[in-house]
């Protein structure tokens, strides 16, 4: 059952969507899937133009106009907005770059809010403990000092000068690196991060997490990976990596109670090392955001 | 609802809470972590993490503390507070971070807690003195007035088993049913509302053993087949809405990000449960909190005891993470001293009240590094032993060295047995020797080592030389003096800029930083007021600081980022603090 869109919410109601990577569609073959509690369908024309409409395939509406819903394909996804869109999709301009391999790495459903999982893709000081041997380990546990940034004008939250130390960085890494991290939060329920690439020193592997709220406590979260990689010939080994990872945080999030983010700040308790998080919450209010989140203050 | 919330309910059969398990139970509608540590204390806790909501149970109980799953938090056995943050090893989790914890007993075989407390667990004549045994839980699809209405009407005798035969059924004001058997064979049920629509019955009977398997089976027999009628009638009854769990608040204090080196000014009041001589000249006391446990002090934690003469003293804790329900502390007479430890030794006895501060942590231990080097001179043992404890409770490797006159000089020589990591005893050493030995202690520092150094002013020198000397790095190397000897030297006169209030206030000589910024209304935590604690440190952002404490390393000294205000002063004539 589909708890519908809150129709006090704008903001959400106003922005692009992701609702599906375009690799695996067959044209011509219709889907379904929902967004903020609201049933869709979808469809990649013979032309490759995506077709997006509410309802379910068996209510057969798609040929009905007052039913279409607004859809553009960017960065390998259909992306749709409900309401009217006020700002077009963030840039990503590392997508356009020579020499990387674009993919989208997983779509895994995940019972959870979309800013608990945007949250989770933030947070550092987990490595070595849920993605223990990959991304952290025991007993190197230490978040340093980093810097974070609100830029009004981009509308984006930068998280910069982050180290940690991993034993696995990526699928192409064969040793423990202090990896460099920066993050970049450009769209209430995305959120990009650039690390270094095992392969080019001189270059940052971005992966992106595109989180599609079906509803305010399920989501679907989709990861794009724009990586250098020269090593892992096959796009299914540096897939498994990011899946292993995926898979090691949808556990806990799953156990994150309330499943919507409480924005009080007396809900939770932040640390240094959540100064990033501190800052998507403010800005989660400042928006009047609503959807997916725990406002009130009790 | 309020009146249920107040009333004691079954959570679990004591059997539940397995060694080294975290127990999933839920009343009313509220989700609790279950867990019992090694020492067989019972907690129950709201579960779920204060840090991001991670519920308890899928973290883990290593027997004295139970660590989240998400971040590594650790929160101690019966406080429940938070004894370490993983993403910052040197820090001392600077507040008190307490995971919401209910009031807890076991009884009856059952464990049992209420959302607020109020009275206590109730008392059935029928169990009293007598043994019983837990029933297997029987876990109905409906609201607990419907179950307590049908229960009451239920029969446990059948063809097969007329043990149960002639009963006489009442409600308790407590809530339980009691069924009185003719002979010594009775049954008492209590329900644990789940949530509005579930509701478990938790039953014991007297007069039948845990062997006895027909007679469990058979009353399982009918509390099962009670279950399917209950939840048939239940299925025609209108739906209820689900119990909105209500999540605790954490302080408001807490709410903000942490700056560091915060401290406390509450008093606990304890009582003296023991004072024993735990070496020559070093007495050994025990405190104990007047109203259930105390907050949990971490590795390397200290408390101030204010005594009967008017004097505040430090003393280190020597707490391992297992031993929350009292405080430990070593006392070495020093008769040259000014009274603070004549006093303890000569004045204070068993069963005295004293005040003490919440414990502080200005020695924190860090968890992250791969060698850690213990070095200990007479009863500056006591903190390194809380740190031992603390490391070996989370299976890292530590050495500790402990130099002694003799063995007569040896504190806590139980603790020290008891200990598993690598112990070297020096013994009787001369200063040139001691020296020695610690070049050999120090000898090729690598990458992530840490040393910790605790004793007497002149040992803790040639300790920290012998560090420097072997190439250790500055930051390696922590160390906790008992007192400042430099003389003090307040004959400067500065101003003072407080960046964050924007006032500016003049230092005259005579007077301390603390004495001044405490008389303009700025509440500044301390506790020694010699300069060795660390606890009124206070971030410099400009100007050049006169350092007479003892408590910062050298390198930190020349940094001037700090000021200890209770002791330090300024070489330039203005100082700008981040207060």
């Amino acid at each position: 059952m589909l708890q519908n869109v809150n129709p006090t919410d704008p903001v959400v109601y106003n922005l692009w969507h992701v609702i599906t990577a375009v690799d695996d569609l067959t044209p011509g073959v219709p889907q379904e899937t929902a967004l903020l509690g609201e049933p869709l369908c979808f469809v990649l024309s013979e032309s490759g133009e995506p077709i997006v409409w509410k309802g379910k395939i068996a209510d057969q509406t798609s040929e009905d106009k007052n039913a279409r819903v607004r859809a553009q394909l960017k960065y390998g996804y259909i992306w749709v907005v409900l309401g009217e869109p006020e700002f077009e999709i963030f840039d990503i301009p590392e997508y356009v770059e020579d020499g990387r391999r674009n993919m989208n790495a997983i779509s895994v459903g995940l019972n959870t809010s979309a800013p608990r999982v945007v949250e989770n893709f933030l947070d550092m000081a987990h490595f070595p403990f849920v993605h223990t041997d990959l991304l952290g380990e025991e007993p190197h546990t230490e978040v340093s000092e980093y810097d974070v940034d609100y830029n009004p004008e981009e509308r984006e939250i930068w998280a910069t000068n982050c180290w940690f130390y991993q034993p696995k960085a990526s699928a192409a890494s064969e040793e423990g690196v202090l990896a460099e991290y920066k993050y970049r939060v450009p769209h209430p329920f995305c959120a990009i991060l650039y690390k270094t690439s095992p392969d080019d020193d001189t270059r940052l592997d971005a992966i992106a997490v595109l989180v599609q709220p079906l509803d305010e406590t399920r989501v679907r979260a989709h990861l794009l990976l724009s990586v250098i990689d020269h090593q892992n010939e096959l796009d299914k080994h540096i897939r498994l990596f990011q899946q292993t990872i995926l898979g090691q945080d949808k556990p806990i999030l799953e156990n994150q109670m309330p499943r919507r983010l409480p924005l009080n700040p007396r809900a939770e308790t932040p640390i240094r090392a959540d100064k990033v998080s501190i800052m998507y919450r403010r800005w989660l209010r400042e928006l009047d955001l609503h959807y997916g989140v725990i406002r009130e203050v009790a | 609802m309020i009146e249920t919330k107040l009333k004691w309910h079954p959570i679990a059969a004591s059997d539940d809470l397995a060694p080294r398990h975290v127990f999933d139970a839920q009343l009313l509608g509220q989700e609790i972590a279950a867990w019992r540590a090694d020492d067989g204390f019972a907690n129950v806790w709201e579960n779920r993490c204060l840090h991001r909501g991670v519920r308890l149970t899928i973290g883990i109980n290593d027997g004295n503390e139970l660590k989240c799953q998400y971040h590594g938090w650790r929160y101690s056995n019966r406080s429940a507070n938070c004894t370490y943050i993983p993403a910052h090893p040197a820090d001392a989790p600077a507040r008190t971070v307490c995971n919401r914890k209910y009031t807890t007993r076991e009884k009856y075989g059952l464990v049992w807690t209420a959302i607020e407390t109020s009275g206590d667990v109730p008392e059935i004549s029928l169990l009293a003195g007598v043994p019983s045994a837990p029933l297997r839980a029987m876990p109905i699809n409906s609201t607990a007035d419907l179950v307590e209405e049908m229960l009451s009407a239920a029969v446990f005798e059948s063809a097969e088993d007329n043990r149960w035969s002639e009963m006489s059924v009442e409600t308790d004001p407590s809530g339980a049913i009691t069924f009185t058997g003719s002979s010594d064979k009775h049954l008492v049920f209590f329900l644990q509302p789940l949530d509005s629509e579930r509701t478990i019955i938790r039953g014991v009977a007297t007069g039948i053993g845990d062997d006895d398997i027909a007679g469990l089976r058979h009353l399982n027999q009918c509390l099962t087949t009670l279950r399917a009628a209950i939840e048939a009638r239940a299925a025609q009854q209108d739906r209820v809405d689900p119990m909105q769990p209500v999540y605790t608040q954490v302080e408001a204090d807490l709410a903000t990000m942490p700056d560091r080196g915060e401290g406390s000014v509450n008093g606990i009041r304890v009582r003296v449960a023991s004072k024993t001589m735990t070496a020559n000249d070093v007495a050994r006391f025990e405190f104990v909190g007047l109203t259930g446990s105390l907050p949990t002090g971490q590795a390397g934690a200290h408390i101030d005891v204010h005594l009967p003469n008017g004097l505040i003293r430090q003393y280190s804790l020597t707490n391992g993470p297992a031993e929350t329900d009292s405080y430990i502390i070593g006392v070495k007479r020093e008769p040259n001293s000014t009274g603070g430890s004549e006093c303890l030794h000569d004045t204070v006895r068993e069963g005295d009240i004293l005040l003490v501060s919440v414990p502080r942590n200005n020695f924190p231990l860090r968890r992250d590094a791969v060698r850690s080097v213990f070095v200990a001179g007479g009863i500056g043992i006591t903190p390194l032993l809380s740190m031992a404890k603390t490391l070996e409770n989370q299976r890292l490797n530590y050495e500790l060295h402990y130099f002694v006159r003799d063995d007569d000089h040896v504190a806590f020589a139980d603790k020290i047995n008891a200990l598993t990591g690598k112990i070297t005893l020096h013994k009787g050493l001369s200063p040139e020797d001691t020296g020695k030995a610690l070049h050999r202690i120090y000898n090729g520092p690598q990458n992530a080592n840490h040393t910790y150094i605790c004793g007497p002013g002149p040992m803790l020198n040639a300790a920290r030389e012998a560090a420097s000397h072997c190439g250790w790095d500055d930051g390696a190397v922590h160390f906790e003096y008992f007192k400042n000897t430099n003389e003090i030297d307040d004959s400067s006169s500065f101003e003072i800029a407080l960046a964050r209030s924007g006032q500016t206030l003049q230092v005259k000589s005579g007077e301390t930083v603390l004495d001044v910024l405490r008389a303009n209304g700025v509440s500044i935590a301390s506790s020694c007021s010699q300069g060795a604690c660390g606890t009124c440190k206070v971030a410099v952002i400009e100007g050049d600081v006169d350092h007479q404490d003892v408590h910062l390393t050298d390198s930190e000294k020349r940094a001037s980022a700090y000021i200890m205000t209770c002791v330090s002063r300024a070489k330039s004539d203005r100082l700008v603090l981040d207060i």
